[in-house]
């Protein structure tokens, strides 16, 4: 362990007694659950008969002096957030249950709203380096979206050099020939996918949606896509909910982790400084319908607090999210007695 | 567009084996081809008599490939969009090209995904951008009543405003711009590809050419400088202005009139019925020569009722010298799961419309069936002789029956 490592350690056990008063009694998932890299799939079944566990953790102090996040308080939060998840101690643990060595793991990112509002690279590269810690290959480790050149425009740099970790858009591997189909669209999906990732962690932004009303972990997927404009009437609903059912997707999902440092409460999904906040937070969970219910909330506090209209109210509430929850989907829950929603603060 | 295949090259490769002599002239780019149109009749003439019937579509574009595309250089086919209204609230714009009036924020596409927002300015990303072209018989449109015998230069660009579930070339319909290969092909370069060519038209099709309705009406423009015409394959599906706008510069119009109920254009063609009659009637007030392909998919849309139904509409709204063409459906893209329209189907609906009093009712896709060509509704002599989409012989006299003197009514010539 390094330097960073047992400092952290030692931050972790100073904030131990916050992070004890908020958590509540139960475990996010049955013990014996967590124990396998668990999938969508599974995460759905469980759904039925366990709560679904959300981590909010937030850190006044993540950008310290200026704007930009602290690259060693993002790690620090990143930790606190899937040790709480998980209700492990060590920050090495949670992934270590997550994936495994040789592994393909994709990092799905959100790269659409610019330096503005996308996936920040910071925590990117704190979960590349957790990834690596647990055995990972860095060139096993995809970050990725849809175009390349959004991606470094949101600040990532591109790469396929050996022995790094990968970072490019599916401009580069383009997509399947076949379509996938759930519903009623059909779609190819991307290569990278398909061919370079096993598993898949899902790191998108907190955002308002013009239509959808919310974009968060669900809707994260129409970058995956060869034709997301397809899915967009009708506030996205049912189409956000049947793109996750695709095995590709639903079998390779693992986690969800949230990028909230920089979040949107109005105007989204474009970058638009006036409704954007510093919210300095990640939100963490397996269950991706329960973390969109409540990133939803977030965003609806947010809306109050700024003396907006509810979402429902702008004639867009994120109908998709119940959609993904009911009998045909099964994708999670967005019943609000069935989430534990667990804040952490620093 | 479903019916009117533009020929993937996966499909040609093979079908090329057969005319090998002729496929290095065919292959060549397109955008500085410069192969005669006699080298081109016989090539194609050689490959259509290998497949039974003359089949042609020769590719005359460096068309879509399944490689990764070549990054494009996307300020060349970027022009701001003729229909929209800017919104007043977040940089919002409200597209009015058609009925799906999608409301797009910043950085944001509509439905058709070939229409961007870029700061409250709304612009089309399909300007000049071909990604598929071929020197086609008019007759493969269909358009059987105008210009029969010639060829029309024939292009399209990526995308589609609806989803047709039983689309033949979702390959091109149903991308993002970007995700296909394209050639720069400005209008005047249109317009001298179709002279050079010998074409006396210029056909935008394969995809929907309502959402390339900017570069259509410019290509038009050139056209028609260069003495060139321009006719359209389209579903119809348009708001009124754009419509008058953009077809008002076209020579003749092919709709396809997917169905007869408004269920089956929500649940097939993920779109509206109503516009697409509205259309037809306008096109009828702006007197443009129109033609009608109805594709028969086997149980959605085959009904005594629904066939009946097109039919008195046609009459009582069009007219019954509006040629109806029932074509043949061929399982595709998100219906494979259907069987291809047996011909007594399309007979059956045939049969109901020649019933009801239309004069020109043909059967389409079905190569060599005698209800591919034009018979006098008068006197019932048989006026264009057609073996697949060949207009093997042409008897009309300016614009009239040899035998009794009826007019037929057609561009002819
Ligand atoms: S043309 Fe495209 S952007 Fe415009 S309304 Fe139709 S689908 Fe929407």
């Amino acid at each position: 362990m390094n330097q960073r490592d047992t400092s952290r350690r030692d931050f972790l056990k100073s904030c131990a007694t916050g992070v004890a008063a908020l958590r509540l009694a139960s475990k996010a998932w049955p013990a014996d659950a967590c124990a396998e890299a668990m999938p969508l799939l599974a995460a759905a079944e469980q759904a039925a008969s366990a709560k679904s566990r959300v981590v909010v953790a937030r850190d006044a102090a993540l950008r310290g002096p200026g704007t930009a996040v602290d690259s060693n308080r993002i790690l620090s939060l990143l930790d606190r957030a899937m040790q709480n998840l998980f209700s492990l101690d060590h920050p090495g643990e949670p992934w270590k249950q997550l994936v495994h060595p040789g592994e393909k793991v994709g990092i799905k990112v959100n790269a659409l709203g610019g330096r503005g509002l996308s996936t920040n690279a910071q925590l990117v590269a704190a979960i590349c380096e957790r990834l690596q810690e647990a055995g990972v290959r860095a060139h096993d480790i995809v970050i990725w979206d849809r175009d390349t050149d959004e991606l470094e425009h949101a600040g990532f740099r591109s790469s396929t050099a050996d022995n790094r970790v990968q970072c490019f858009g599916t401009d580069r591997v383009d997509y399947e020939n076949e379509l996938e189909t759930y519903g009623s669209v059909g779609s190819r999906l991307s290569k990278i996918l398909t061919q370079r990732c096993d598993v898949l962690i899902n790191v998108p932004v907190l955002k308002d949606h013009d239509g959808a009303g919310v974009t968060i972990a669900l809707k994260n997927m129409y970058g995956v896509i060869h034709n997301p404009n397809k899915y967009h009437p009708n506030g996205c609903d049912p189409y956000i909910a049947d793109l996750n059912m695709l095995p590709a997707i639903r079998a390779k999902m693992l986690l969800t982790i949230c990028d909230a440092t920089t979040a949107c409460y109005e105007g989204g999904p474009g970058y638009k400084p006036q409704y954007c906040w510093q919210n300095n937070a990640l939100l963490v969970s397996r269950d991706p319908v329960a973390l969109d219910y409540t990133g939803w909330q977030v965003i609806e506090r947010k809306r109050s607090e700024k003396k907006l209209k509810t979402l429902e109210a702008d004639e867009r509430p994120p109908r998709y999210i119940a959609t993904a929850a009911d009998e045909r989907h099964r994708l999670g829950t967005n019943d609000p007695r069935r989430i534990e929603v667990v804040e952490v603060a620093a | 567009m479903a019916r009117e295949n533009y020929a993937r090259p996966n499909s040609l490769t093979s079908h090329w084996m057969q005319g090998e002599n002729c496929i290095r002239d065919l292959e060549r780019n397109p955008l500085s081809s410069t192969l005669d149109r006699r080298a081109f009749l016989k090539c194609a003439l050689v490959s259509g008599a290998a497949l039974g019937i003359c089949d042609f579509a020769q590719p005359l574009a460096a068309i879509p490939s399944w490689a990764t595309p070549q990054k494009q250089d996307d300020s060349r086919f970027t022009v701001e969009a003729r229909f929209y209204q800017k919104l007043p609230n977040n940089k919002k714009i409200k597209c009015k090209l058609c009925p799906r009036e999608c409301t797009v924020g910043d950085r944001e596409r509509g439905y058709c995904g070939v229409r961007e927002n870029r700061g409250g300015t709304y612009y089309t990303l399909v300007h000049s951008r071909v990604c598929a072209a071929h020197l086609d018989p008019i007759e493969k449109k269909p358009f059987f009543h105008y210009l029969p015998g010639t060829l029309a230069l024939s292009l399209a660009t990526a995308g589609c405003n609806v989803n047709c579930k039983f689309c033949q070339n979702w390959d091109i319909s149903q991308v993002r711009p970007e995700q296909v290969p394209a050639d720069y092909a400005p209008p005047k370069l249109v317009a001298d590809l179709a002279k050079q060519h010998g074409c006396p038209s210029i056909a935008y099709t394969y995809s929907e050419p309502v959402i390339f309705a900017e570069y259509l009406m410019d290509a038009a423009d050139a056209g028609h400088e260069a003495g060139v015409r321009s006719v359209v394959v389209s579903n119809g599906y348009m708001q009124e202005e754009a419509l008058k706008t953009a077809y008002g510069k076209m020579d003749a119009v092919k709709i396809d009139l997917k169905a007869f109920t408004e269920s089956y254009y929500k649940d097939v063609v993920v779109g509206q019925l109503k516009p697409v009659l509205d259309a037809l009637v306008t096109l009828r007030k702006m007197d443009k020569w129109t033609e009608i392909v109805y594709l028969v998919v086997p149980t959605l849309n085959d009904s005594d009722d629904e066939f009946r139904g097109l039919a008195r509409w046609v009459k009582a709204n069009l007219g019954v010298d509006v040629p109806v063409h029932f074509s043949q459906f061929h399982p595709e893209y998100l219906l494979k799961n259907l069987p291809i329209t047996p011909v007594p189907t399309l007979e059956r609906a045939k049969a109901i419309a020649d019933a009801e009093g239309l004069h020109y009712v043909y059967i389409g896709n079905v190569p060599g069936h005698p209800a591919e060509n034009t018979y006098c509704p008068k006197c019932r002599h048989m006026l264009v002789e057609r073996v697949g989409l060949m207009a093997k012989q042409i008897l009309i006299r300016k614009g009239n029956c040899p035998f009794c003197g009826q007019h037929i009514p057609g561009v002819w010539a």
